[in-house]
């Protein structure tokens, strides 16, 4: 009997573990999706400069700590700069393109992110790096399962970027204005809101987050020039299993997805895990076209 | 008419490609390098493109070798084989160089073998499977120790201290699985015993699910991770996180003291097979390596930067000179004398060993090029 | 109407007529082999821009059926004994199989959630060859055998510069014929409005499905020479990155127009070798030109290029 409970017990701790790995990396997923969001809905323009959003963060403030400056600080800067980065993507290269059709924005930012790679490359190193965490490393034990103190932040960041973001959108006038653009924007227009300002902060905005999530996963997840291309993808297709422009769908999208690939790595096969997350999607998106929580198109004849 | 224009179009956007691919002309010796600068690889090509240059600057600023200077021409292939393949031809038939040192990854050095061949330009390779010399080709050469020395190096290490049974964690790139595959290869000679194994992407960022199924299989005595770029220090944090206290090895493909700084505490005991480039300061005095490594060591932190000195871009300083030393020898630049030189190689002290060459050995290092090494208080140690 | 067939095909002929002269103005074999590339490139570029200029539909895996034509030369010969040109058409067999398969229930998702099962399509794909080492080498890959026609070995870049030349004028030829006929008028009904198309009694599942297929042997076809070409195959050409390359090929060089596959085939191609003095600028520079280009001409290089042409002229 004794040692059934304990097998009962170590799976448990098993499967408690898997999910923490799961919400730890769903959370990053979760973040990135939220960015693609924000900026889909206010522009129609899937931003797959996105992931990169990420890397500025993360990799600046690195660079900067290394360069003496105080860690908070560094942060700071590195948000305020990935915000820059993304007023001036918006600004001079999907502004002027404005009347070009999906497929032509998609590849500019497309190129923007390769562009931005490049000059990460250059102004940074080619080598991995890492942030200490905000609560020393020494994992918690819950259950017989470990965690990391910075996965909780990461995951509480991660609420309160989408508590911000209603907050914002629900009281705020200028949140208001956003909701207007992503509606109708012609309507929008009519009615006095500068669209193209709009769509300016929110890619801001979306750099931001993207930001902020870099600055908080680095510290487990390390980062490099090129963490950005994964990213982007896998934060693509948990906006997309969520549904596309719900930004309750990209946050449920992301964590679903980490979770999907900790449970394929630890119950079946750590080789084809990422093969079962993105088959989990497809099946998803054969039953509910418009993914888990997206309205369903209405086509104007 | 319409159809003029597209043709038009189609030409001059073709020709302007084309025509910006021009050469100049040279009466220097041309070294060609295809490295992995930048892409999932460039942990390996970063290093040996700014070593290569460096030493190259240096040999030219004293005159060159055999009276003539040598010019590099460094090709990224981003870790494509298809890529590095078309740079390859691109240096025989374009720029026609009279030696190759490159291909920082297995699949881009296979993939370049049948040119360089067929060329007949001595090619010294900088990448790690067994297989680029074994079979034993006229014209490949090797630096970097085999995968398979490693895992025989971890197994002899792991029956001294009389653990037989082990699990392998392994990254899926190409470095990883082929390290894997020598191990289990190698692994019943060795009277070591795989019980369970696990794999996880290049990218990964957490393998606590792997480590989980690891930790919870019964029997295992130790475990091995085979793997590059930051998948190690993740595997070995998530190691620490999951409290495993089971002796944790690591491959030689982690390469350099950013190790240690990226797995942090995590790090201790964790012992792995290295080149005596990351312990130059650690070998005693009388070891022949000790000299050339810390040479090589001061120069590389100095010029790169402040970059730590790795092992990859040690396996491009050794192809370097074990090529200007067999033209020294050669006195010429012939191809054919140069290769002949090449493989005459005999105890020269390179940052991975001593190379001992012959015709039937294209690598030249032995086991004892492998140190193994146990990390201690954040600093690598030299296990006796 | 024969007129009309005619200057349909000429841009066919002058790319035919440039690729039987260009050889002239080569200095060495590499750049047989870039040209050779191009082509092989733009073969697979032509099924796509059916699929995507032509249906308006997008495909963000369709690197997955090149793997599938380059490992079919390259495991059946390997392990099933089979001849290299068996393989070929069993490689494309295949593609088309797949495409069918999957085609179905992936073509009735639209715009984004296309376009992410498709990729989630080609991931898959993708890790399959990664992983099943046994069979595909694992992510080291795996060496082709030369293909052998009668005792003649296909070997070298200019012969397969002769090769893929051939084919890509052929295939273009062919997707001329299907733009043209009444399937290719159907597609470019469903692109500009499906539903439009479903009321006039066009079967839109059935010819969306079509053009998946053909677009997806177009790439089997030039998976297949690349193996043949390179002599070895590695995973990563099937991976989401070429997927991605494939797409901007398209889209540069314009969606809609056969002879944009070539040309954007060349500057996806060409670039990276042009731009390779610039060592670590180049993929700076290289992000400028895809933003520069889609920023000025957003229909892709050869649409824009012959609007502004033909603007002028007026």
């Amino acid at each position: 009997m004794k040692v059934f409970c304990k097998k009962i017990w170590l799976s448990m701790a098993e499967l408690l573990q898997f999910i923490f790995s799961g919400l730890t990396v769903g959370a990053v997923y979760a973040l990135v999706a939220l960015g693609f969001t924000l900026i889909y809905n206010a522009s129609d323009v899937v931003n797959f400069a996105q992931g990169e959003f990420v890397m500025l963060g993360g990799m600046t403030t690195v660079f900067l700590g290394l360069a003496g400056v105080p860690l908070p600080i560094a942060a700071l800067i590195a948000v305020i700069a990935t915000v820059a980065v993304g007023a001036a993507l918006h600004r001079l290269a999907i502004e002027p393109a404005r009347g070009a059709g999906p497929v032509a924005l998609i590849m500019i930012t497309i190129g923007a992110s390769i562009f931005l790679r490049g000059i990460a490359q250059v102004i940074f190193d080619k080598r991995f790096h890492s942030l200490p965490s905000l609560f020393g490393s020494e994992p918690i034990r819950v259950g017989g399962a470990a965690i990391l103190p910075q996965s909780l932040v990461v995951l509480s960041g991660a609420v309160v970027i989408v508590v911000l973001l209603w907050v914002f959108i629900d009281r705020t006038l200028l949140g208001k204005a956003v909701i207007a653009t992503a509606t109708n924007r012609l309507a929008a227009r009519l009615v006095g809101i500068d669209t193209r300002r709009i769509v300016g902060f929110s890619f801001a905005v979306s750099a931001a987050i993207g930001a902020v999530a870099g600055i908080l996963v680095t510290p487990i997840t390390l980062t490099s020039y090129e963490v950005g291309t994964l990213l982007a993808l896998k934060g693509f297709a948990a906006a997309m299993l969520g549904g596309m422009g719900n930004a309750i769908g990209a946050v449920v999208g992301g964590i679903l997805l980490g979770l999907l690939e900790a449970i394929a790595a630890g119950y079946l096969s750590s080789q084809y895990k990422d093969a079962v997350a993105f088959l989990v999607i497809l099946v998803v998106l054969f039953a509910m076209p418009q993914g888990l929580f997206g309205r369903a198109n209405v086509d104007r004849v | 008419m319409k159809v003029f224009q597209r043709f038009g179009v189609t030409a001059v956007v073709g020709l302007i490609g084309l025509l910006a691919v021009a050469h100049q002309a040279s009466a220097q010796v041309k070294i060609g390098a295809v490295l992995s600068v930048t892409g999932p690889a460039s942990f390996l090509g970063d290093p040996e493109k700014k070593t290569l240059e460096m030493y190259v600057e240096d040999i030219n600023a004293t005159g060159g070798v055999n009276g003539q200077k040598l010019q590099l021409i460094v090709y990224d292939d981003g870790a494509k084989a298809s890529e590095a393949l078309t740079f390859a031809k691109r240096l025989i038939d374009e720029d026609k160089i009279t030696a190759m040192i490159g291909g920082s990854t297995t699949g881009s050095t296979l993939a370049m073998i049948p040119v360089f061949e067929e060329a007949q330009i001595p090619f010294i390779s900088l990448a790690g499977a067994i297989q680029i010399i074994q079979p034993v080709r006229k014209w490949v050469f090797k630096t970097p120790h085999t995968d398979t020395m490693a895992c025989e190096k971890i197994f002899a290490d792991l029956k001294r201290r009389s653990l037989t049974t082990i699990a392998i964690i392994s990254g899926a790139d190409a470095f990883g699985k082929s390290m894997r595959d020598q191990c289990v290869a190698v692994a019943p000679k060795a009277g070591i015993t795989i019980v369970h194994e696990e794999t996880y992407g290049p990218s990964d960022t957490d393998m606590t699910p792997q480590l989980t199924n690891i930790k919870g299989k019964a029997g295992v005595q130790a475990v091995v991770n085979t793997g590059f770029g930051q998948g190690p220090a993740i595997v070995t944090r998530n190691y620490r996180q999951l409290d495993i206290k089971l002796p944790l090895y690591q491959s030689h493909g982690v390469a350099s003291k950013q190790f240690i700084s990226l797995a942090g505490p995590a790090a201790e005991g964790v012992r792995l097979p290295a080149a005596a480039l990351l312990v130059g300061d650690k070998l005693p005095e009388n070891d022949p390596q000790k000299l050339i490594v810390e040479y090589y060591k001061k120069t590389y932190e100095q010029r790169s930067g402040g970059q730590p000195v790795s092992t990859f871009g040690g396996h491009a300083y050794d192809g370097l000179m074990i090529l200007v030393e067999a033209a020294k020898r050669a006195g010429s630049w012939d191809k054919a004398k140069l290769r002949d030189e090449i493989e005459k190689t005999k105890g020269f002290i390179g940052t991975g060993g001593i190379v001992n060459m012959s015709p039937t050995d294209h690598l030249g290092l032995d086991l004892t090029a492998f140190r193994m090494l146990e990390i201690k208080n954040g600093d690598w140690t030299l296990v006796p | 109407m024969r007129a009309l067939f005619y200057s349909r095909l000429m841009p066919i002929a002058a790319v035919a007529i440039i690729a039987a002269v260009l050889p002239v103005y080569f200095p060495s074999a590499y750049y047989y082999r870039v040209a050779a590339l191009v082509f092989v490139y733009a073969l697979a570029g032509i099924g796509l821009n059916l699929l995507m200029g032509f249906a308006g539909q997008v495909s963000l895996g369709h690197a997955g059926f090149i793997g599938i034509g380059a490992y079919a030369v390259a495991v059946g010969p390997t392990h099933l004994g089979l001849p290299t040109w068996l393989s070929f058409f069993a490689g494309a067999a295949l593609s088309a199989i797949v495409a069918f398969l999957v085609g179905r229930p992936i073509l009735r998702l639209k715009g984004h959630y296309l376009a992410i099962a498709t990729l989630g399509f080609g991931t898959l794909l993708s890790i399959v060859f990664t992983n099943q080492a046994n069979l595909t080498g694992g992510p080291d890959g795996m060496s082709v055998p030369r293909l052998v026609l009668l005792g003649w070995a296909a070997r070298g870049s200019e012969t397969w510069y002769w090769i893929s030349a051939a084919s890509f004028v052929i295939g273009a030829a062919l997707a001329l014929n299907l733009i043209d006929s009444p399937t290719g008028r159907a597609l470019r009904a469903i692109h500009d409005s499906e539903v439009a198309a479903r009321v006039l009694g066009i079967d839109v599942a059935q010819k969306k499905l079509n053009v998946f297929v053909v677009s997806a042997v177009y790439a089997s076809v030039a998976g297949s020479y690349l193996a043949m070409f390179n002599g070895l195959i590695t995973p990563e050409v099937s991976g989401f990155l070429r997927s991605i390359e494939l797409v901007a090929m398209v889209v540069l060089g314009g969606m809609g127009s056969i002879v944009g596959s070539l040309v954007g085939s060349a500057v996806i191609v060409v670039l990276p070798q042009a731009l390779s003095f610039l060592h670590d600028y180049e993929h700076m520079v290289l992000g400028l030109i895809v933003m520069g280009v889609m920023i000025f001409l957003p229909g892709g290089i050869v649409p824009s290029l012959t609007a502004l042409f033909a603007g002028r002229r007026a």
